[in-house]
């Protein structure tokens, strides 16, 4: 069984400059943070379904970034329109990556839809979708890592995960500190390139 | 996708909502479809600069312009009266992290509606956006559809706040069957 949080520490360690994170609500906030808090992460604490969407307005205004959001099972499956949404646009730069425990961890780990009979993975690629991936072991990561963070997109990689509680590591939690965070450091790449 | 050549016929209002669009630098456009916002949406499309994104679902389109802004992009959704309570928990990312925000809204559930079903969400739609946090426009004129469109953008991308424009059924002509 892959552990979910040293697997998002294996997808981002040594992230690429271009890489802006958005974490969906609960879990992968955390994993995220724990992998390095950095101004590039987007934390996401509510707003659940709404995380892939999020990643295409984001990679639609900055086609120079990789965008990458990395959601649970649950929030993506708030959101299961939104993957035929960003099948319609293709974008080339955004990538999804669901760590998929097959349960609603933060509410009691009641055995979600991915638990039952939903692959999402199967649904992305229904939706148009260029490519997916799903790890089941450890040894299937390092093709997650390539498809998320290189392959062109639109991509969905799913990390299958154990449902064990991690202790949390709570990042930033006022919106408009994140925000401004994460604004900040875009304009600072951005004059730093133009340098 | 750029589509072919475009013009709005002599008499459609939306011919000045669409140039507020662009004098406040709208790049990006969402929607769920309207017959009302057709030739609006006509527009977008053959515009070269406004990149447009079909939604499934209108709380969609608030999570996706709240990314662009991220990224520094201005962005305009388009919807009908019966999907803004589709985006009321969505409209909390708005709140809880200053995004600017701003959409135009065909009603329908109003003046003429022919449509019972329509009728709950139509008149909810008003208070659903104030209880939200939003300012909320009302136009009866296509004059007044072009000013407060953007008079909206500057309140939001200036002010940091999220604003409605509703583009009342008295406008838009009660849809007849």
């Amino acid at each position: 069984m892959i552990g979910r949080r040293d697997a998002i520490a294996e997808i981002l360690m040594d992230r690429p400059d271009n890489l802006l994170v958005i974490s969906g609500l609960g879990s992968p906030t955390y994993d995220v943070a724990a992998a390095g808090d950095v101004a590039q992460n987007f934390y996401l604490w509510g707003a659940m379904g709404g995380a892939a969407a999020m990643g295409l307005g984001l990679a639609q205004a900055r086609p120079d970034a990789r965008v990458l959001v990395i959601t649970g099972d649950g929030e993506m499956l708030m959101g299961l329109g939104s993957l035929a949404t960003l099948g319609a646009k293709a974008p080339a730069n955004l990538a999804i990556l669901v760590i998929d425990n097959e349960a609603f961890g933060e509410t009691g780990g009641q055995t979600s839809h991915t638990g039952k009979t939903t692959n999402l993975a199967a649904v992305a690629l229904a939706c148009g979708f260029r490519q997916v991936a799903t790890a089941y072991k450890q040894a299937d990561l390092a093709g997650v890592k390539q498809l998320v963070l290189e392959d062109a997109g639109p991509v969905l990689g799913v990390i299958k995960t154990g449902s064990d509680e991690l202790p949390r590591v709570l990042p930033e939690r006022d919106g408009h500190i994140i925000r401004n965070t994460f604004k900040t450091a875009l304009a600072n790449q951005q004059n730093g390139e133009s340098k | 996708m750029k589509t072919q050549h475009f013009s709005f016929t002599a008499d459609d209002w939306r011919a000045g909502i669409f140039a507020a669009l662009k004098k406040q630098q709208v790049q990006q456009m969402a929607y769920v479809p309207d017959a009302g916002h057709a030739s609006l949406i006509s527009a977008c499309y053959a515009d070269g600069d406004i990149g447009c994104t079909v939604l499934t679902t209108e709380e969609e389109g608030v999570a996706l312009l709240a990314g662009a802004e991220l990224g520094g992009q201005r962005g305009v959704m388009l919807m009908q009266s019966s999907g803004v309570g589709n985006c009321v928990n969505m409209f909390s990312l708005l709140k809880s992290c200053g995004f600017p925000f701003v959409t135009l809204v065909t009603m329908r559930g109003e003046w003429g509606e022919f449509n019972p079903w329509q009728m709950p969400m139509g008149q909810a739609t008003e208070e659903t956006f104030r209880r939200s946090g939003f300012v909320v426009y009302r136009a009866d004129t296509g004059e007044d559809a072009a000013a407060m469109t953007g008079s909206a953008m500057r309140l939001a991308y200036d002010s940091n706040c999220p604003v409605a424009v509703l583009l009342s059924q008295r406008l838009i002509g009660a849809k007849d069957f």
